[in-house]
C-alpha cells in the first residue's frame, strides 16, 4: 500500500507528498490505515485472528530491520513496514488457520524493496506485489478480501472521508480521481458493448478491496512516476488493464483465478513498474544506491 | 554506505526462493496419515439396488427473479429418517421442490429393499401452488400416540401431518395452529420447556411477506454478506399438549433474522435445559442459551464477530470428552474466498466459549452444505461426512467472478435481486466431490472419501445418517440438488464393537428427542443426543450409536432424559441394539 515514506535505501524524494502543514504525510498514512484496521475490526472482526496481524507486523518489521542492516548498514525506519504489515493482514484471506501466507506476504513486500530496484529505487508498491505473487502462486491457500466490511453506507462514508482527505492532504487525489473516472469510463463501455447492466460493474468501488487500493496502493507516491501528468496516465492505465482483465473475464477466458478475484491487485501489479522504470528512464540520471 | 554485494545476492536470492517457497506450500499434497491408508470402513453406493430412487426437482419462481433462480431455488434437497411403521427398521422421507413433483416416503422392507408408499400414505404432494415448495421434513411424535407425525416445511406453509396408523396420515395443519406462511429452510423438534411435548422451531430465510411465485418487489434478497439481519425471523410454537400449538417466539426470545439455514438442540451449557445453535447464512451463528424454559438468552460464546454463511449444524463428541461439539459448514472457493468450516469445540464450562479448531481438510471442504458426524469405522471416534457443490451447471462458466463483483458492495446494489449479474447457465462451486473426513483418534482428521468409495460430484444438500440395515454400521443418504440421491451403505471394520440405543420417552416426549445418552469404557466418554433435526434440512435416525473400537464392553450408559430423569445401565451387552423405556419416576 501507500508508503510514501518508505525508508527505502537510496532512493529519490517522492514527486507528490510533501510535508503538508509541517506534517509529514507518512504519517497521515499510517493513520489512516490504522483507522481502517480499528474500526473494521471492532465492527466486523476483519482480521479473522489477531495472530494474523500480529505474524504479519512481526514478519515486516523483522525484514525491514535485519534487510537495512544487512544491505545498507542502518536500521531504516519502521512506518512502510507497519503500512505493508497491516495491509497484508486486511487484505490476505488465507484458508483456515494458516499463518505462512502473512509470513511469506511479508517476506515478499519488504524484499521486494530491496530486490526488485532500478536505479536506486523500487519498482512495485511492496503490498500490491505480495499480495499478487500470493494470489499467483498459492491459489489454493490464498484468497483475498473481497467482502468483511458488512456492506453499510457507515463504513463506506468513514473510509471515504478520511480517505480523500488525506489523499488531498498528501496530494495524491488527482490518482485517485483519474482512477475513478477512468473505471467508470471503461466499465459503460463495457458494458454498452456487451449489453449488460451498469450498477454490478460499479459495486466493486463499494466494496473494502478497492477503497484500500484507491486510497492506499495505486497512490503511492514511491512507485509511481514523477510528474502529475503522468501518475494521472498511470492511473488511467491501470484502469484500461483492469478493463481488459474484465472483459477477459466476461468471455469467460481461462485466466489464473488471481486475475478474476483481484483484477485491479493485478493490473497495477502489470502497468505499475513499467511506468514506473519507464519514468526512471527518461531523462533522469541514474542515483547510485546508499 | 557502499552497497554490499554479497548480502544483496544472497538476500535477492532469498526473495525468489520465497516466491517458490508459496509455489511448494501451495501445491504439496496433505501428508495422508498411514491410519488414512487404512480407515476401516468402505461405502457402498446402493440407491438403484435398495430401490431408492429419487430425484429432486428444483423450485421455478417468478420470472423477475429469473437473473438469480439459480442461486435462489438452489436449496430443497432433504432427506430425514424415521421408523414411520414401527417396525424396527427405518425409513427415509424425501422433499421435492418444484410444484407438483412428489415426495417420497421409501419404506423399508427390511430385506435390503425400499418401496415408495408417499402417494398412499397420503404425504407425497407436498409441493403445490397453493401451499408452496418443499424445503425439508422433520419426524416426531408431537401427541405422544406412539407413532411418528411429519412436519414439512417449505418456502410456503408449514405442513403438520398426523400419522394415523396403518402407514395413513392426515393433514392436521390448520388445526394444530401451524397454518403459516414462512419461507422456511429447516425446523427442528425440541422440549425447550421439557412438558413432555416436542416443541417446534422453524427457521425463516426469505421474509414472510415474499412469495417467490408473485414477487412484489425484487428487493428480496439479504442486506449484508456478513451481518445481515434482513431475513424471516424464526418461530418458536409451544406445544401446548393438546394437538395444538402456540406461538411463544417474542416470549422466549428466539426470533432470530439472520437468514437461518439450520438449528440443532442439544443442552450445551449442561444446565439440563435444551439450548438452541443457528447457523446462519451472510452471519454469524447463534447460540440460544435455554433459561431453564422460562426464554433464551443469546450467549457471547466466540460465535458473534465469526461471520461466514453457515449451512449447517452437526451436533458430535470429537475428542470423547462428553460434551457436543459442533461443527457448521461454509464457504471455501480456491483464490475467491475461505470462509472456512468451523469445527467448534465446547468449552462452555471452563471458558464460557467455543474454540475453532478446523484447520486444512475440515476447514476448506468446497462449498459445504450438510453434515454429520458418525463413527463410520466403530473405532470409537466421530468420523464427518459433509457433502458440497452449490450449482453444477455449465462446467466452462463460472458466477464466482460475477459474485465477486457484488459480494464487497454497497447493500443497496445487491439487495436488489434485479441487480445481480444474470446466471445463465454458469456454474457456482459445482461439481464438488462430498468428504469423508476420518478422525484420526483424535490426533487430527485426513479426507478418506475416495478410499472408502465416495466419489459422486453431486450438488450435495441434506445429508442424514442411520443404521438402515441394522447391522451396526451406519449408512449416509444424501439428498442431491436437482440430482439422484444418493445413498452409502457403510461396512465398518468387523473387528471393531459398537453398541446402539433406541429410546421411548413416558414422562418425556415419547420420541425422546433431546435425551443425551452418555457410554463410559475404558476412560472414554462419548456422548450422544437424539436427533429432533439437524444437519441440514434433515434428521438422522433418532436410535444413537456408538462405536466402541476394541473395547470389549461399556462400564456404564447414563441416559439424561428430557424430563430431567436420569437412568443408568451397567455393562449392556454390545454389538446390539438395546430398546429403552423411560423409567417412572
Amino acid at each position: 500500500m501507500a508508503e510514501t515514506a518508505l525508508s527505502a535505501p537510496g532512493a529519490a524524494p517522492p514527486a507528490p507528498g510533501p510535508r503538508a502543514g509541517g506534517l509529514d504525510p507518512r504519517y497521515l498514512i499510517a493513520f489512516l490505515i490504522t483507522v481502517v484496521l480499528v474500526v473494521g475490526q471492532w465492527r466486523y472482526a476483519i482480521l479473522g485472528g489477531y495472530e494474523r496481524l500480529a505474524t504479519a507486523l512481526l514478519t515486516c518489521v523483522t525484514a525491514e530491520l535485519v534487510l537495512s542492516k544487512l544491505l545498507r548498514g542502518r536500521i531504516a525506519n519502521l512506518q512502510s513496514a507497519y503500512i505493508s504489515g497491516v495491509s497484508l493482514s486486511l487484505l490476505t484471506k488465507p484458508q483456515g488457520r494458516l499463518l505462512w501466507p502473512f509470513v511469506l506476504g511479508g517476506l515478499l513486500a519488504i524484499g521486494s524493496k530491496y530486490v526488485l530496484r532500478h536505479r536506486g529505487q523500487h519498482l512495485w508498491n511492496p503490498t500490491n506485489l505480495a499480495i499478487s505473487l500470493l494470489l499467483l502462486t498459492a491459489p489454493n491457500h490464498v484468497s483475498i478480501l473481497s467482502h468483511q466490511w458488512g456492506n453499510d453506507l457507515a463504513t463506506n462514508t468513514v473510509i471515504w472521508v478520511f480517505g480523500l482527505a488525506i489523499a488531498a492532504r498528501v496530494r495524491v487525489l488527482h490518482v485517485t480521481a483519474a482512477y475513478l473516472a477512468a473505471f467508470f469510463a471503461f466499465a459503460a463501455l463495457r458494458t454498452a458493448l456487451l449489453g449488460q447492466p451498469l450498477l454490478p460493474e460499479l459495486a466493486p468501488l463499494t466494496g473494502p478491496m478497492y477503497q484500500l487500493f484507491i486510497f492506499f496502493m495505486i497512490t503511492d507516491p514511491r512507485t509511481t512516476v514523477a510528474s502529475k501528468r503522468g501518475r494521472i496516465g498511470v492511473a488511467v492505465l491501470v484502469a484500461l488493464v483492469e478493463a481488459l482483465i474484465r472483459v477477459a473475464a466476461d468471455n469467460h477466458l481461462p485466466l489464473p483465478t488471481a486475475f478474476l478475484a483481484a483484477p485491479p491487485i493485478l493490473a497495477l501489479a502489470i502497468v505499475g513498474p513499467i511506468a514506473k522504470w519507464l519514468d526512471l528512464h527518461r531523462g533522469v540520471p541514474a542515483r547510485p544506491a546508499r | 554506505m557502499e552497497p554490499r554485494p554479497l548480502g544483496q545476492t544472497i538476500v535477492t536470492v532469498a526473495f525468489f526462493a520465497t516466491i517458490g517457497l508459496a509455489v511448494l506450500l501451495d501445491r504439496r499434497p496433505d501428508p495422508a496419515p498411514t491410519d488414512a491408508e487404512h480407515p476401516g470402513f468402505a461405502f457402498t453406493e446402493v440407491s438403484e439396488a435398495t430401490g431408492i430412487r429419487f430425484t429432486h426437482r428444483a423450485a421455478r419462481f417468478d420470472p423477475k427473479l429469473a437473473n438469480v433462480e439459480p442461486h435462489v431455488a438452489a436449496v430443497g434437497a432433504a432427506v430425514s429418517v424415521s421408523d414411520v411403521d414401527g417396525d424396527g427398521w427405518v425409513d427415509l422421507y424425501f422433499s421435492n421442490s418444484r410444484l407438483g413433483e412428489a415426495n417420497a416416503l421409501f419404506l423399508n422392507r427390511g430385506d435390503g429393499h425400499f418401496e415408495d408408499v408417499a402417494a398412499a400414505a397420503g404425504v407425497a404432494l407436498a409441493s403445490t401452488p397453493e401451499r408452496g415448495a418443499s424445503m425439508g421434513s422433520v419426524w416426531g411424535d408431537y401427541d405422544n400416540d406412539g407413532r411418528e407425525d411429519l412436519l414439512v416445511y417449505r418456502y410456503g406453509y408449514l405442513e403438520l401431518y398426523r400419522n394415523a396408523g396403518g402407514l395413513r396420515f392426515e393433514r392436521v395443519t390448520a388445526s394444530a395452529g401451524l397454518d403459516r406462511w414462512i419461507n422456511s429452510n429447516g425446523a427442528i423438534w425440541v422440549d425447550y420447556d421439557r412438558d413432555g411435548f416436542l416443541d417446534l422451531y422453524v427457521t425463516a430465510y426469505f421474509r414472510p411477506e415474499v412469495n417467490l411465485w408473485a414477487v412484489q418487489s425484487t428487493r428480496i434478497m439479504h442486506d449484508s454478506f456478513e451481518f445481515s439481519s434482513n431475513g424471516g425471523a424464526n418461530v418458536l410454537f409451544r406445544n401446548r399438549g393438546d394437538g395444538t400449538f402456540e406461538d411463544v417466539t417474542a416470549r422466549m426470545g428466539v426470533g432470530s433474522t439472520r437468514w437461518t439455514l439450520a438449528a440443532a438442540a442439544a443442552d450445551f451449557d449442561g444446565n439440563g435445559w435444551p439450548d438452541l445453535y443457528l447457523a446462519n447464512d451472510y452471519g454469524p451463528e447463534e447460540l440460544f442459551l435455554n433459561q431453564q424454559g422460562r426464554g433464551f438468552v443469546l450467549a457471547r460464546a466466540g460465535l458473534e464477530s465469526s461471520s461466514k454463511s453457515g449451512m449447517a449444524v452437526a451436533l458430535g463428541d470429537i475428542y470423547n470428552r462428553g460434551r457436543l461439539d459442533v461443527f457448521v459448514t461454509n464457504i471455501s472457493e480456491k483464490g475467491y474466498l475461505f470462509q472456512n468450516n468451523n469445527l467448534r469445540l465446547n468449552l462452555l464450562d471452563e471458558a464460557g466459549r467455543f474454540e475453532n479448531l478446523a484447520e486444512g481438510v475440515v476447514a476448506d471442504a468446497g462449498w459445504a452444505w450438510g453434515s454429520q458426524f458418525g463413527d463410520f469405522n466403530n473405532d470409537g471416534f466421530v468420523d464427518l461426512f459433509v457433502a458440497n457443490g452449490f450449482i453444477s451447471a455449465d462446467r466452462d462458466r463460472s458466477y464466482w467472478y460475477d459474485m465477486s463483483k457484488i459480494a464487497g458492495a454497497n447493500r443497496h446494489i445487491f439487495e436488489d435481486a434485479a441487480n445481480w449479474p444474470p446466471f445463465g447457465n454458469a456454474s457456482l462451486s459445482g461439481y464438488e466431490r462430498s468428504r469423508v473426513l476420518l478422525n484420526r483418534r483424535g490426533q487430527g482428521w485426513a479426507d478418506v472419501a475416495e478410499r472408502v468409495g465416495v466419489r459422486d460430484l453431486y450438488d450435495g444438500r441434506a445429508v442424514a445418517l442411520a443404521d438402515l440395515f441394522n447391522d451396526g454400521s451406519l449408512a449416509v443418504i444424501v439428498a442431491n440438488q436437482n440430482q439422484p440421491a444418493t445413498v452409502y451403505r457403510g461396512a465398518a471394520d468387523p473387528a471393531n464393537h459398537w453398541i446402539a440405543f433406541a429410546l421411548e420417552g413416558t414422562a418425556s416426549n415419547r420420541s425422546a428427542i433431546g435425551a443425551e445418552v452418555i457410554a463410559s469404557y475404558g476412560g472414554a466418554r462419548q456422548r450422544r443426543v437424539v436427533d429432533g433435526g439437524m444437519g441440514f434440512a434433515s434428521q438422522n435416525d433418532r436410535r444413537v450409536h456408538f462405536g466402541l473400537g476394541q473395547a470389549g464392553w461399556v462400564e456404564r450408559v447414563e441416559v439424561r432424559w428430557p424430563s430431567g430423569r436420569i437412568q443408568t445401565l451397567a455393562f449392556p451387552r454390545i454389538d446390539r441394539l438395546h430398546r429403552l423405556i423411560e423409567p417412572g419416576s
